[in-house]
């Protein structure tokens, strides 16, 4: 660099004033999501670097001893009994109720894209659940589910013998994820509703000159174009039934035996029950990091099944 | 205002406010807030906490006690949650299953001296054997307050109805053991109600089961705690004899039925006396009965529930809670709390003392129930890091709770499992 460019820039730097338009409009931005920024590294960032701190530690808090131990924690997860038939849980819960759930909601959502007479009323009936509080709608549930509950009432008076559902393995699992559809069925439907009333008339009509058949339709060009709400309710969905801990807490604490003990309840176990703190945070690095790769694996896939972006 | 004058106020009010803020200082040191969890929401046992809290505030204006009730599902877990976030209490209810994790941790603070120094406080009176569970090494780390035989309520409406002999004229002829008691309650189940319940257990907290088990012997480890007797012939004996019970007779209700026997619907329970206070009155009244355990193949026996108050060593004021504890617990104040627990101290162990405070049972069944109970009884079962060893039994137990069990090979499998925690 010359001399005279030297005292150019110099002279420029001088000029200019620190509040330029773009460091104006740049701090005006951070200023607004501020708050947001402010929330996320208070509630999620710090308490994430906590609990992985805590991961390496054996947290005695009786004895109120904290010892660092590297990585044992972790090489815990490969020896531990459980865990295998915890994910095992896991994937049987989530994949259950992704598909249940979603299949139930994009059929209530067809049905209800309808324009009747009172089709309101049914759309508010099935989306009710989703504003009932959790854990009154499954302790009613457990009632309901007694070996001498009301299902199995209203199965003896057709002359069925119903099974004891929370105290057989399958049965139990296949509740947990009944209770938790109808909970929040309604939720993913008005989402499908919403996108189904979005998709424009016309293509049906050219659909319709073309003989193309309802299902062809349906297939063609419905599905298509709701494409990013299935990809959003997908994700939503998945990482929700990772989460389901008031349900099993309420309805079979895990049992019988470890049949419905998913990852996040076997880590409130740990945790709080055993006292275990160092491993119960082991396990919810293990939580995020299944929970961090199955979105990021959902989009990616959004490339081959999502049809258009906006 | 000129330098001078300035200067002058500035003084003149330095002088106000720090012999102020000193004061403040010195009050702050001296007033002590005191809080214990409980897992009583009972108000007529909050009014007798407040009460005996108020008379030591009486002696010690600068202290205040705050009883904090906490849901007894997930006490435990709430406690050591408040203990992990760094704000334990200064005192604390504690159950007699985790009494080994508290003792052994060092997370109590020791009592024994503060006790002995106590003006009439009678340590001696205590009984030792309510003390064992709480005790290391001869130090004393929590006041077992709450000292609870096992025994059975019974709806003599409901037996006579199915045409059988009670358990009070069973004890008379001296035939009250587990066979006969079991046949009364399958005679009811088969009458159309329900036979024996468990109390609390719900094929879950299977450590209740003690209250049959024992009559057989068995104990689901051995006494150091080492080694698992889950497999051994007496439990094998013992849970056969209740599988039996639920799946062949139906003397005992089965998985995921829910039935109370306070609403009058089934022959007998095995509960702790305090749930006197449940028997319904009025029109729902029903003949009952309060009778001592059966006796098993291995004679007469008795089953105790305890809980114990401790003073958390790295609680705030550790001096005080223990001063405090000292005076709960005194013999005055023991005579107060006998009202809805039954005592350690054996100067309170009378059918006299405990019928005034109990006016629902009489001095026979006080005696025959409580006093012997208390005096012949163990413990219900309790190990250092019982929670998990709880929660694995309970998953493996699960196995057996089904028609075609096979019992062996699940008490075989519990040790299997179980061994590594103890």
């Amino acid at each position: 660099m010359t001399s005279s460019a030297t005292s150019m820039a110099v002279r420029e730097k001088r000029k200019r004033p620190f509040w330029t338009m773009e460091r104006r409009d740049a701090a005006a931005g951070y200023l607004f999501i501020a708050p947001q920024l402010a929330g996320i590294t208070l509630f999620v960032l710090i308490p994430l670097g906590l609990v992985f701190w805590y991961s390496l530690h054996e947290w005695n808090v009786l004895a109120s001893t904290f010892r660092f131990i590297g990585t044992e924690n972790y090489e815990r997860l490969l020896t531990d009994r459980d865990l295998p038939r915890v994910l095992g849980a896991t994937a049987i819960f989530s994949a259950g109720l992704v598909v249940l759930n979603m299949s139930l909601a994009l059929l209530l959502a067809v049905l209800l894209n309808q324009k009747l007479a009172g089709i309101t009323i049914f759309r508010t009936l099935f989306f009710s659940p989703v504003v009932v509080s959790l854990v009154a709608w499954t302790i009613v549930w457990s009632f309901l589910l007694q070996n001498n509950g009301g299902i199995n009432g209203m199965l003896a008076a057709i002359g069925v013998e119903g099974p004891n559902w929370l105290r057989n393995p399958t049965t139990a699992m296949i509740s947990v994820i009944v209770v938790q559809v109808f909970k929040n069925v309604g939720l993913n439907m008005i989402l499908f509703l919403a996108a189904l009333q979005g998709v424009p008339r016309e293509l049906y009509e050219a659909a319709r000159v073309d003989g193309a058949s309802p299902f062809k339709q349906f297939r063609r060009i419905t599905l298509p174009l709701i494409s990013p709400t299935v990809l959003l309710t997908s994700i939503i969905t998945i990482v929700g039934s990772l989460q389901v801990f008031a349900q099993i807490a309420v309805l079979t604490q895990g049992g019988p035996g470890i049949s419905t003990t998913v990852l996040v309840y076997y880590l409130y176990q740990q945790a709080f029950q055993f006292h275990l703190f160092g491993y119960g945070s082991t396990l919810s690095i293990l939580l995020f990091v299944i929970v961090a790769v199955l979105t990021f694996a959902q989009w990616q896939m959004r490339r081959k099944i999502v049809f258009y972006e906006n | 205002m000129n330098h001078l004058t300035r200067l002058k106020s500035a003084t003149a009010l330095a002088a106000l406010i720090v012999p102020l803020a000193f004061a403040g200082n010195a009050w702050a040191q001296d007033t002590v807030n005191l809080r214990m969890t409980i897992w009583s929401a009972n108000e007529a046992h909050l009014a007798m906490f407040n009460e005996i809290a108020a008379a030591y505030q009486a002696e010690n204006p600068n202290v205040t006690v705050t009883f904090d009730s906490l849901p007894f599902d997930t006490y435990t877990t709430t406690l050591t949650t408040q203990i992990a976030g760094g704000n334990p209490p200064d005192l604390a209810w504690i159950l007699e299953t985790t009494a080994a994790d508290f003792v052994n941790s060092g997370a109590l603070a020791p009592l024994r001296e503060s006790f002995a120094a106590a003006e009439g406080y009678e340590l001696d009176d205590v009984t030792e054997q309510a003390t064992a569970l709480w005790s290391s090494d001869g130090e004393l780390y929590a006041y077992p307050f709450s000292t609870s035989p096992f025994a059975i309520f019974a709806n003599n409406d409901l037996i006579t109805e199915a045409g059988q002999q009670t358990p009070a004229e069973l004890i008379a002829a001296g035939e009250w053991n587990w066979d006969n008691a079991i046949a009364i309650a399958a005679a009811v189940a088969d009458a159309g109600h329900d036979g024996l319940i468990v109390r609390d257990f719900n094929y879950q907290i299977w450590q209740n089961l003690a209250s049959i088990w024992r009559g057989w012997g068995a104990s689901p480890w051995s006494e150091d705690g080492d080694t698992c007797t889950f497999a051994d012939q007496p439990m094998v004996d013992a849970m056969s004899f209740i599988h039996n019970a639920i799946f062949e007779t139906g003397a005992m209700p089965g998985p995921g039925e829910s039935v109370d026997f306070f609403a009058g619907d089934a022959a007998m329970t095995i509960t702790q006396i305090s749930r006197a206070s449940l028997l319904p009155q009025g029109d729902d009244a029903f003949d009952w009965d309060l009778v001592p355990l059966p006796a098993g193949p291995a004679g007469e026996y008795a089953v105790i529930g305890q809980a114990g108050i401790g003073v958390f060593a790295n609680g705030a004021n550790p001096e005080v809670a223990t001063d405090f504890l000292a005076f709960m617990t005194n013999p005055e104040n023991s005579r107060k709390l006998a009202q809805f627990f039954p005592p350690a101290r054996a100067s309170l162990l009378t059918a006299e003392t405990l019928g005034l405070t109990n006016p629902l049972l009489s001095p026979e069944q006080l005696e025959s129930v409580v006093i012997a109970g208390i005096t012949n009884g163990v413990v219900l079962p309790g190990h250092e890091g019982f929670a998990q060893i709880q929660q694995t039994v309970r998953a493996e137990l699960d196995a057996l709770w089904t028609p075609d069990a096979d019992v062996e090979a699940v008490l075989a499998s519990v040790c299997d499992r179980i061994g590594s925690l103890l």
